[in-house]
């Protein structure tokens, strides 16, 4: 048994036959871990499977093979443990803000009285800058507060692991950049164990300790895993001056641009391995970084070259 | 502006109200001539008086029976001659002792075929078949097996109301967003606390739908159970009058029918709003 939190083995997942026609995987060979305290992003195209990962992590959903532990135990079914944040908010129209917290709270903690649910939810409501609206429903509320609600629930029961399911997706660039910065602050301040999905690779900079590159579908994989080597105390203003920023930034959009898709089928095996993703740290890397990349294109291409010729 | 637009139409409604009237009244008052003809005053009288009974019945004379009735709802001088309020009551109690009957079992029973599709898609045979059977096809049966004319009325109301609440309540739960089940298996949510705080507001609006549905059934059937079992409620008070051949009492009770119609279904809308939320 390995020593790390999370720890997601082989993970594989093939939805049932749609209209008698069997579907492929979408992802297959997952492997990766969390540590405690780590917050870990992952990033990839649209379709690729981001979101299964996440509900079987969740334990809303079943993988198909392989396996997932958390804290040594394996995961089976939800849990008060994981805390999600659901990419749509999820709130309950017909509570308030505070019912929908409370809800939740009083969910984990059954025995606590009255006073103490409502205590304990203002302080987490207040927390994500909602203090002031604790009484009103959701339909009163801007996207962003309503998200906000839904990280303030997801909070208050005190998980040991935070999912997160493309939480900003739907904000303006504005309230996205406030929350980001809002949620910084708390897991900087709580050490929060967090998995969280994005399609926003400057978000992934600023937050992640590291960053799950996913091939696209179907048999999506893990491409590699990107060590962002800046220090933990950033900010969404001074990042930028960081030289490693840029750096990371080019490599995880060329990855995205040019190389998610050719991480599927039997000739990209033979140079990557899924069980163990390569790591990269291209906030450390001098200079080197365009001379591999070239590499890899090349390589790349030939291989497209030989499948055309295969396929045809 | 909308006072002013409500305002408008109350005075249009009105108009509408009074043009009816006028015509009714055009077209149903005594021919002049022959009453002039007659000049034997007593024999007038019972001339008009026969008009009166076999001709359909002016606007004056159901306004009597209206003022005649409503000054005293609740009077009550035997089997056969009983206030308005009182036949109103009948019919009321009848239709609430067989609706709640109907809530307490489609309730439960709609929200166990829509939590399984298993329930559901065993259900759905018979609740075709069943749904469309006029509710009074059932009296019959009723009447032989339960043996007793109020509990037969009832028996007709609760088979018919049942119908539209078991659909919506069960339709109601199994379209409850996956997302919010989602947030209560997260946070491992007990069956009961999630069954009456998440599914149960989620299908509210649906399921009262459904009720105000019903009650609208519910109280069209009434009427006619009535007129076949007898007894008491305005169903029966709308026959007794026509054997009476009382025209006018007639009228006037098929006025409160529908008056009483309306509230009812006033209530439940408001009912509706008091559940429905906004996303
Ligand atoms: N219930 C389902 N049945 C069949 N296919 C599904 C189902 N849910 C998702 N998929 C497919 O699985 C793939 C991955 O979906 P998802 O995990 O939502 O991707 P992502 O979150 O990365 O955009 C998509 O191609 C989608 O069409
Ligand atoms: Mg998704």
């Amino acid at each position: 048994m390995s020593t790390h939190f999370l720890t997601v083995e082989s993970l594989k997942k093939v939805f049932p036959p749609t209209n008698g026609i069997a579907n492929e995987p979408v992802f297959e060979d997952i492997n990766f871990y969390i540590d405690k305290g780590e917050f870990v992003c992952i990033v990839g195209h649209s379709g690729c499977g981001k979101t299964t990962i996440l509900n079987v992590l969740a334990g809303l959903d079943e993988a198909s093979a392989g396996e997932a532990f958390m804290d040594g135990r394996e995961v089976r079914g939800p849990s008060l443990d994981r805390g999600v944040v659901f990419q749509s908010h999820a709130l309950m129209p017909w509570m308030s803000v505070l019912g929908n917290v409370a809800f939740a709270v009083k969910s984990k903690w059954p025995d606590w009285s009255k006073d103490k649910i409502k205590e304990h939810c203002i302080g987490y409501l207040e927390m994500v800058g909602l203090g002031h609206a604790i009484h009103k429903k959701p339909a009163e509320l801007s996207g962003g507060m309503k998200q906000r609600v839904g990280i303030a629930r997801a909070f208050a029961i005190q998980p040991k692991m935070l999912l997160l399911d493309e939480p900003f997706g739907a904000l303006d660039a504005l309230t996205r950049g406030t929350i980001q910065d809002e949620l910084l602050k708390i897991v900087q301040a709580t050490h929060q164990t967090v998995f969280m999905i994005t399609h926003d690779v400057d978000e992934a900079i600023l937050l992640a300790d590291k960053i799950l590159l996913m091939s696209n579908g179907p048999h999506a994989k893990i491409a590699e895993i990107v060590e962002i080597t800046m220090p933990r105390s950033r900010t969404r203003s001074e990042i930028h001056h960081d030289p490693q920023y840029y750096k990371i930034r080019n490599h995880l959009v060329d990855f995205l641009v040019n190389r998610s898709k050719t991480y599927a089928g039997a000739e990209a095996e033979m140079f990557h391995d899924a069980k163990n993703p390569p790591v990269v740290r291209p906030g450390l890397e001098v200079e080197r970084a365009p001379v591999i990349a070239l590499a890899t294109e090349k390589v790349v291409s030939q291989l497209q070259q030989v499948k055309h010729a295969v396929n045809q | 502006m909308s006072a002013k637009l409500k305002l408008k139409a109350a005075f249009i409604s009105l108009l509408m109200l009074a043009v009816f009237l006028g015509a009714w009244q055009l077209a149903t008052q005594p021919k002049e001539s022959a009453v002039q003809a007659l000049a034997d005053s007593e024999y007038a009288a019972l001339m008009g008086k026969g008009q009166e009974k076999s001709g359909f019945p002016t606007p004056g004379m159901v306004g009597k029976s209206f003022v005649q009735y409503l000054s005293d709802p609740f009077y009550d001088k035997g089997p056969n001659d009983k206030g308005i309020g009182i036949q109103l009551a009948h019919s009321l109690g009848r239709v609430a002792v067989g609706f709640l009957l109907a809530v307490a079992i489609a309730l439960p029973v709609g929200f166990m075929i829509g939590m399984s599709p298993l329930l559901f898609k065993a259900f759905d045979p018979f609740i075709q078949v069943l749904k469309p059977i006029s509710p009074l096809a059932w009296m019959p049966l009723a009447l032989y097996s339960l043996k007793d004319s109020d509990i037969s009325g009832i028996f007709v109301i609760f088979i018919c109301s049942i119908w539209p609440m078991l659909i919506n309540t069960a339709f109601g739960v199994s379209s409850v967003r996956r997302d919010w089940i989602n947030v209560a298996r997260t946070l491992e949510v007990n069956p009961l606390r999630k069954a009456f705080l998440v599914i149960l507001p989620a299908a509210a609006p649906t399921i009262l739908t459904g009720m105000r549905i019903s009650m609208g059934i519910a109280w069209l059937v009434i009427v006619a159970a009535e007129m076949l079992v007898g007894g008491t409620g305005i169903g029966y008070f709308v026959w007794n009058e026509w054997n009476n051949l009382a025209l006018p009492n007639v009228i006037f009770a098929v006025v409160m029918i529908g008056i009483v119609g309306m509230f009812l279904d006033l209530f439940f809308g408001w009912l509706q709003k008091l559940v429905t939320y906004r996303e």
